[in-house]
């Protein structure tokens, strides 16, 4: 018998309770059990980025944590930064204001890697920024419209 | 791909963790941060039937001071090594190392204790803790033991550690006067598996003689090196320049077996070896208050 364990989880300020299989990566929790396909899925082993997250207000990779894991613990998807469609939060209006996307799949797991990024770091240097974009893979841009949107976004925020 | 199905039991406490050890030692694996584990997982590498989770105990999340060492849970996550105000004051070394650990999303997540446990000849805190001079503590259901770094990495992806034991903690011994550290490694892009590391750690006395030295790299072999024979050259002397240039071919030519892989050949390899030596004895040295 396939074991199912019960759990309550958080996300975007709203509670959510579901039966699952203890092999349901948290990424697949979100994205097809909760609907909530803003949070991508690239490559599965932690290197692209795609489906960073906030575990308790931390960025972490949905696609190595277990979904039982999130039991009792709050977690951000990119769904719950713009309060709504016309007032996006900070980070994504300096996206779009500087072109910081083309095919716009890594652009989710950049968002939430900044949130706490800029947090902690609300003045940073060019080096810095492209230092935290390390754990994000973008195969279009090549990288310079998102410092570009970085920097608005630390600007718009300070 | 996905991982294969496991059962899963998620104890509140380290007795629970241990009993449960007792019971499943032959088919369980410990998930700590996950960070290597999940990926191998995601693969089919490794399918292990049960998993027992020990995120929830949070007696094993701490740093603090005992006498003249720092003790660390096992489950510390590896971002609090950059951030903690008593690793940086007792173990600079650590807190110098720690971001070179993977990305940020991954050190927020992965543990101390994983990755130690993990024992991947390319990672940083096994070296960290050979260098270092750390004592680890397992567990199992009939005591606990304390083993030394240096006795614990028995080769590639393999430990001291007895099928049902857990590592609990980690003691790394306060750094002292006169002792300079630095830790440096190559790695392709920022976050990725490095090239080549060193970790080195030098002790001057008062009229500059090296009495203690320490080299170790990580990628270099199938554990962490810890090449015994170039820092014992350093031990007795005044340091100059052309002795460092001899440190760094004996470390880089002779103590250090590296493989190469599809970023790098064996001999890039031994010459990053030669280079990072060099650079991190400098910089230990200057920091000891040597005048290199």
């Amino acid at each position: 018998m396939t074991q199912r364990i019960s759990i309550t989880v958080t996300v975007n300020g709203k509670e959510f309770k579901r039966d699952v299989e203890p092999r349901l990566l948290l990424s697949d929790f979100l994205r097809h059990e909760l609907g909530l396909t803003g949070t991508h899925v690239g490559c599965e082993h932690g290197v692209c980025g795609a489906c960073t997250i906030l575990f308790n207000g931390e960025s972490m990779r949905s696609c190595l944590i277990f979904a039982v894991q999130a039991d009792g613990q709050e977690i951000v998807t990119v769904e719950g930064l713009a309060v709504d469609q016309d007032h996006l939060h900070p980070i994504q209006q300096s996206f779009w204001e500087a072109h910081g996307l083309q095919c716009g799949y890594c652009t989710p797991g950049i968002l939430m890697t900044l949130v706490p990024f800029l947090k902690q770091n609300p003045n940073p240097t060019e080096h810095e920024i492209r230092h935290a974009l390390s754990g994000n893979l973008c195969r279009c841009t090549g990288y310079q419209h998102i410092v570009d949107a970085v920097k608005l976004a630390a600007e718009k925020m300070r | 791909m996905k991982p294969a199905s496991f059962e899963y039991h998620v104890p509140d406490s380290i007795d629970q963790a241990l009993e449960l050890m007792h019971e499943h030692a032959d088919e369980a694996k410990i998930l700590a941060g996950g960070q290597s584990l999940v990926p191998a997982m995601n693969f089919r590498v490794v399918q292990p039937s049960m998993l027992i989770d020990l995120n929830r105990i949070k007696e094993l999340e701490y740093v603090r001071e005992n006498g003249e060492c720092l003790r660390i849970g096992a489950m510390t996550r590896e971002r609090i090594l950059e951030f903690d105000p008593l690793i940086a004051k007792r173990s600079p070394l650590l807190q110098e190392a720690a971001p070179n650990i993977a990305h940020p999303q991954i050190r927020n997540r992965g543990t101390i204790g994983g990755s130690i446990v993990n024992a991947d000849p390319a990672a940083e805190l096994p070296v960290l803790m050979i260098a270092l001079n750390a004592r680890l503590r397992a567990g199992n259901t009939s005591g606990e033991r304390w083993i030394e770094a240096k006795d614990f990495f028995v080769g590639m992806f393999t430990t001291a550690l007895e099928p049902d034991e857990i590592l609990l903690e980690i003691e790394v011994p306060f750094i002292q006067p006169r002792m300079g550290w630095s830790f440096m490694e190559v790695a392709p892009r920022a976050g990725d598996y490095a090239l080549m590391g060193v970790a080195a750690q030098v002790t001057l006395d008062e009229v500059g003689k090296c009495t203690q030295a320490k080299l170790v790299y990580l990628n270099a072999g199938d554990g962490p090196v810890d090449a015994k024979s170039a820092a014992q050259m350093l031990v007795g002397e005044a340091i100059h320049d052309e002795l460092i240039d001899s440190v760094a071919n004996m470390a880089g030519d002779r103590e250090i077996n590296p493989f190469g892989n599809v970023h790098t050949s064996i001999e890039f390899q031994r010459h990053l070896a030669k280079v990072l030596t060099k650079k991190t004895l400098k910089q230990a040295i200057e920091r000891a208050g040597g005048n290199q």
